[in-house]
Order: C-alpha cells, then structure tokens, then sequence
C-alpha cells in the first residue's frame, strides 16, 4: 500500500527520524491557517500524490512569504498534476504539505528495501542524492553504496556509521546521521515496510540531518498487523475499477485495450494477455478470479469487466483442474444473465467435466463462442473485434 | 526416478484439520502419496482421512511417524512460522502453499533454513508432483501423467497448462515443481534445474517464468553452463504494465528492471527454446526431443 509523504513523515517521527516542521493542508485556506500558526516566512508548498516526479512536474514550490504561500498553495490544490509516474493523464491534488524553508548543504539519497537475490534487507545511500537513483544505478553504480542487513542480528550501528562515512558526511554529523539510518531501518521493521526511501536526505546549515522528502510503502501482506496504517489508505488515489474489484477479492488491474480478460491464477492470466497481444489486439485488463472461481465471484468479476467502456468482447480462460467445469459453466451462465452480458464472449474451459461444461454454454441461448486451447480461444476473441 | 518426492516421502500436513487442509490432503492421500501425520495444535490424539494421526507439534509428528516432508496449509498471519517449527523438528522438505506470507517475516524464515540445511519449496505455490509416486499440494493429479518431462514454474495454473499439454502429446512427466510467485522463495530455478540434470529420467526440462526479480536471467546463465538437457522456455507478462504487481508479489517491473525482453533475451542466448505463447509449450518440447 502507498501512502503519503505527509504520513510517512508521521511515521518516521514515531521512530526519532527528525523531518522538517510542517502540516498538511486540504484547502487554501488550512494552508494560510498553517503558515500563520507556525510562523512561516519562508516555505515549501508540496503536492501530496501517490506519484514521484511532482517537482518537475510544478507540484513542489518554495513560497518566500504568507502571501506567496497562499497564492501557491491556490495554484497547486485542484491541479492536475502530470509526472512520469502518474502517466499522461496525471493526477489530482487535493493536499498539500506546507514546511519549513531550509537552508540545505548537501543532498544524500537513503532507502532500505528487499533484495531478492540475496533475501535479504539491504540499505542502499548514494551521494547522489535528488537525483533519479536508477538513473545513478545505470549509469555510475560505483555511486550507491549497499549494506546487507544479517537477518537474525538487524541492522547494526556499526553498518549505519561505515555508511555515513562512506557518503563522506562531515564527522560532526555523523552520530546524527548513523542514529538517522538506524532510524530509517527501524521504521522499515516496525512498519512492515516494502520501500522506505528518502531522496533527498540533507544535511543542514545549522547542523540537522533530516528526511526532506520520504516515499513509504507498506506491504500489503502484512497490513493485518497495522489497523492503524491501514487509515492511510487514500482512496482517491486508486482507480475506482481496481478499487471495486478489491473489495470482491478480485485481482484486476485495468489496461488499455478492448479485450476484457477472467482469468484464474495470475500466471496464466498475464499468459493470456500476452497471448491476445500475440494476435493483434490488446487486453483491457488484468483479472485473477483465483482458485476457487465460483459464480457469485464470476458475477463480480462480469461486473467490473463491463464498466470498462472500452471491452468490446470478453476471453475467460479457465484451467480448472479440480474445479468441476459444469458447476463452473452453470454459474458463468447464471452471470451473465445477471449482469445483462451481451457481448461477444469467448469461453475456454479446462478440467474436470470440460465437455459437460461446453454443452450447458452452448445451449445457454447466450453468445458463448466455447474455444479448446488457448491459441484458439486468443484467436476466436480477437475474431470477434473484426465483425 | 524423479526429483526431491517419490515413494520414500512420508507426509505430514501442517494445518490438516482446516477446510485446506481435509479437501487436498484428501485428494493427496487418494493419489498414493503417503501421508503419516498431521498437525494441529491443539487436536493431538484425534485422527483424520484415511487413519492419519494428528499431532500437537511437529516434533511430535516425526518423533512417532519418521516423517521427512511437510505441507503447509496454514492461513498467512501463522505460515512463516509453521515452516521454523517444520526445520527445527527436522523436516527435510518443507512445501509451503500458502499464499501472503508477509516477506519480511521470509527473510527470517529463509536465513534459518539455510542453516537448518532443509528444503523449502514456495510459499505461494501449488506445490510438487511425481507422477505415479507421489502428489503434494493442490495441483490436478488427473493432467499428469508418469514420465521424463521435468517442470518447474513460478505460476500454478500455467504449469498446470503447459502439462496438460505435455500429457496429450504423450509425454509423461518426471517431476513437476511450482517454485512461487513470491519475492522469496526457498527453491529457485536453478535449484530445479540442478536436480532435472542430475536425474537420469529427466530427458528434457520446461521451464515457466514471469516478470520480476533476475531468477530467469541466472538460471538462463546456469543452464547455459550446466545443462545438457533441452530446456523449453515461456515467460509470463509480456504485456505487464511497469511498476504494477500482477497478481503475484514477485511479479511486478520496477526501475525498469525484470522485464519479460531482458529474460527472453538472455533465455535465447542460453539455447534455450522459448515460446512466443504458451499453447506452443507442448509442441516446442515435442520438437525439441526429436531433434536430439
């Protein structure tokens, strides 16, 4: 799950991570309440999505008076703001952060991840810091530098010191910089974190080390543990199909093309929309019906599928295995009916009871193309686009 | 011969007594798989399917019925922790098939069976099948059929695809192996593959990857060095948009690294024979074993 700078920030005080003084605003108005109450002359106006990019992109503006910070927190609440994460149709902002002006003496970039090769925790710095890091990673490795945390010891204070002398962070601050690191890996635990990374870290004129920007995303598996994150959620921030398919349980990710996909297992599901691909046209999504696809999720599942103007026609692909193809035909048909399906849909069922399955699809009165193999079935449903 | 389970294999299901647990391991037991306990806490002294003892702990379970393999179907808040007491008791296989295990609780859990020297196959797979000898998870035994195919993939229902379409051409299996789909998995290809080589009943190896992570590019790299066997290849998410995890935890680009190019690319230059899709995955090892 992403959450926010501004929540991150929470997070990261919890664990004596210092960040800039600051407060998120929801209108214009909070903002000029926030500058005022905190007596700000000078700050930083921060657009508040799940997107990194927003400087570049005119969501991060330094203010250098009440009335500026008002002005700009006008431009930027209600913007549509477009970076090179939020795709081209960008995204709304309804908050900002309002923070303290710094006077910033160096940049760093700091973030603790895991590493799949290794399985393990690995805590990766840069002097690099506000730079793109995989850019650094591409271009000048020999710039980040990596320590792996040893999973029945943690991170170790002598690990967070060989790192801030590493970056080349003046010795008087190294003690703040080492306590900073060991803070980030902490909250990297405690919060079950997947990527907890600061870009930039900095290194202040008066002597602080503070996290000035901080991305956090917390597992998704582990939320269970974290009623209190999970408040965080902003759902605003994530498409309102894929929003509508989580509360079904189902796994949908919405694409670009016109060909609707159900599909059951996440393997074979990103298999099909390769293969629709593979003969010319485009998957309209990504859905993982899962293992146990009875009707109730199928209905859902056509739910979803067509308030997504853009399917034309629907591929479900399903290798049943143990589920009985019957009992699974039975509930595709009652669905569809449910749902008034009248698009063309090409059916492919695999498993127990495949033929006994065919025979109740194709006496449905509904337009069911049955299709054996997935080669067939890709070519029958792209067939139907061409009529 | 086969890989990793066979007839030596004694059973105990971690989680026996849940809905899980009862319907595959039923269907386990049915196959032939020889299942000698299962646990739950709390149930020890009662029995279950076809007279299998249930125990408290694990230890208890291999303390009275020697078992060397174990399969979990524990709910995710409770999975890492069923594979720890599996390793501590001795377990030599463990197969886990749970799906949302958090993976910083992996980490630990994959540091400690390195040091126990045990294996640990998935989590968030379907598990392992020697056809005719031995079936653990929750994979259709029917597709299967006895013979010298090995599979190993990250996903479970393509597995299931590519061996449905081995099992109609006639080409029986050795072993089939679902390594997950997560970002840590105890077995890796290269694990798989390793053990396909040395097996003299394995003639040719298929092998079903996805995007995310590099485990496609270092086996590619394994296989290029280590393997005499034909290797047939398909990689999943082709079409996956970056930054996006498809349903899988481990399937997802990000930084622009993991794409389904970069582990095709590196596949082909290995030698290995990958399909554009996976209704090929039959046909190509068909061609692949008369070619030899």
């Amino acid at each position: 799950m992403k959450i926010h700078e501004y929540q991150g920030k929470t997070l990261l005080k919890q664990v004596g991570v210092e960040v800039p003084v600051g407060e998120v605003a929801n209108s214009v108005d909070e903002a000029v309440a926030i500058a005022e109450r905190l007596e700000f002359n000078v700050a930083v106006v921060k657009a508040q999505i799940h997107a990194g990019g927003r400087g570049k992109g005119g969501g991060v503006k330094l203010a250098k008076s009440q009335g500026e910070i008002k002005n700009i927190a006008n431009s930027i609440i209600g913007m549509t703001l477009v970076t090179h994460q939020t795709g081209p149709e960008g995204k709304l902002v309804q908050k900002v952060l309002i923070e303290e002006g710094m006077d910033i003496v160096k940049e760093l970039y700091a973030s603790v991840l895991i590493d799949r090769g290794t399985s393990r925790i690995v805590f990766m710095a840069s002097e690099e810091g506000g730079m793109d890091i995989e850019e650094v990673a591409e271009k000048t490795p020999e710039k980040i530098i990596k320590e792996y945390i040893d999973p029945s010891l943690g991170m170790q204070v002598f690990q967070a010191r060989k790192i801030a002398f590493k970056l080349n962070i003046p010795a008087k601050l190294v003690n703040s910089a080492t306590k900073f690191f060991m803070g980030l890996y902490s909250a990297f635990m405690k919060f079950d974190c997947s990527l907890v990374e600061i870009n930039p870290m900095v290194l202040t004129g008066d002597n602080r080390v503070l996290a000035l920007d901080c991305k956090m995303d917390i597992d998704d598996n582990a939320l269970y543990r974290h009623k209190d994150i999970l408040e965080y959620r902003d759902i605003t921030e994530e498409d309102p199909l894929e929003l509508e398919a989580s509360k079904h349980s189902l796994n949908y990710i919405k694409l670009d093309g016109s060909i609707g996909c159900m599909v059951n297992g996440a393997g074979l599901a990103m298999a099909t929309m390769d293969i629709i691909k593979y003969y010319g046209a485009e998957p309209a999504n990504f859905l993982d019906v899962g293992g146990g696809a009875n009707e109730e999720m199928i209905e859902n599942a056509f739910r979803i599928l067509l308030s997504d103007k853009s399917v034309k026609s629907v591929l479900i692909n399903i290798f049943g295995g143990i589920l009985r193809c019957d009992t699974l035909a039975s509930g595709i048909v009652l669905a569809a009916k449910k749902t008034h399906l009248n698009l063309p849909v090409v059916i492919r069922l695999e498993g127990t009871n495949a033929e006994a399955g065919a025979k109740i699809l194709e006496r449905s009165g509904l337009k069911f193309v049955v299709a054996h193999g997935m080669g067939d079935a890709a070519q029958k449903v792209v067939e139907t686009l061409k009529n | 011969m086969s890989i990793f389970v066979d007839n030596n294999t004694r059973l105990v299901i971690q989680g026996i007594t849940g809905k899980e647990g009862q319907f595959h391991g039923t269907q386990c037991q049915t196959y032939g798989t020889n299942v000698v306990a299962g646990v739950t806490p709390g149930k020890g002294g009662e029995s279950t399917l076809q007279k299998v003892p249930v125990f408290n702990t694990v230890a208890d379970a291999v303390d009275k019925t020697q078992a060397n393999t174990s399969v979990i179907f524990v709910p995710p808040p409770f999975a890492a922790d069923a594979i720890l007491e599996a390793a501590d008791a001795g377990i030599e296989l463990i197969v886990c098939i749970t799906e949302g295990i958090p993976p910083i609780d992996m980490v630990a859990v994959y540091d400690y069976i390195q040091k126990k020297g045990c294996r640990l196959i998935g989590p968030n797979c379907p598990g392992i099948i020697s056809p005719g000898k031995c079936k653990i998870g929750i994979m259709p035994a029917h597709i299967h059929r006895e013979g010298n195919i090995g599979v190993v993939s990250k996903s479970g229902t393509l597995t299931y695809e590519a061996v449905g379409q081995l099992t109609a051409l006639g080409l029986g299996q050795s072993t089939c192996i679902g390594i997950g789909g997560d970002p840590i998995i105890g077995t890796l290809f290269v694990d798989a593959l390793e053990a396909f080589e040395k097996d003299n009943d394995t003639h040719a190896i298929v092998m079903i990857g996805e995007i995310g992570g590099n485990a496609e590019e270092e086996a590619a790299a394994y296989i290029k060095k280590n393997i005499s066997k034909p290797v047939i290849g398909f990689i999943a998410g082709q079409t996956a948009p970056p930054g996006r995890r498809m349903g899988h935890a481990g399937a997802i680009i990000s930084g622009g690294k993991g794409t389904a190019a970069e582990k095709i690319a590196a596949m082909k230059d290995a030698g290995i024979y990958v399909c554009d899709t996976p209704a090929t995955l039959g046909e190509t090892t068909k061609k692949a074993l008369e070619s030899l």
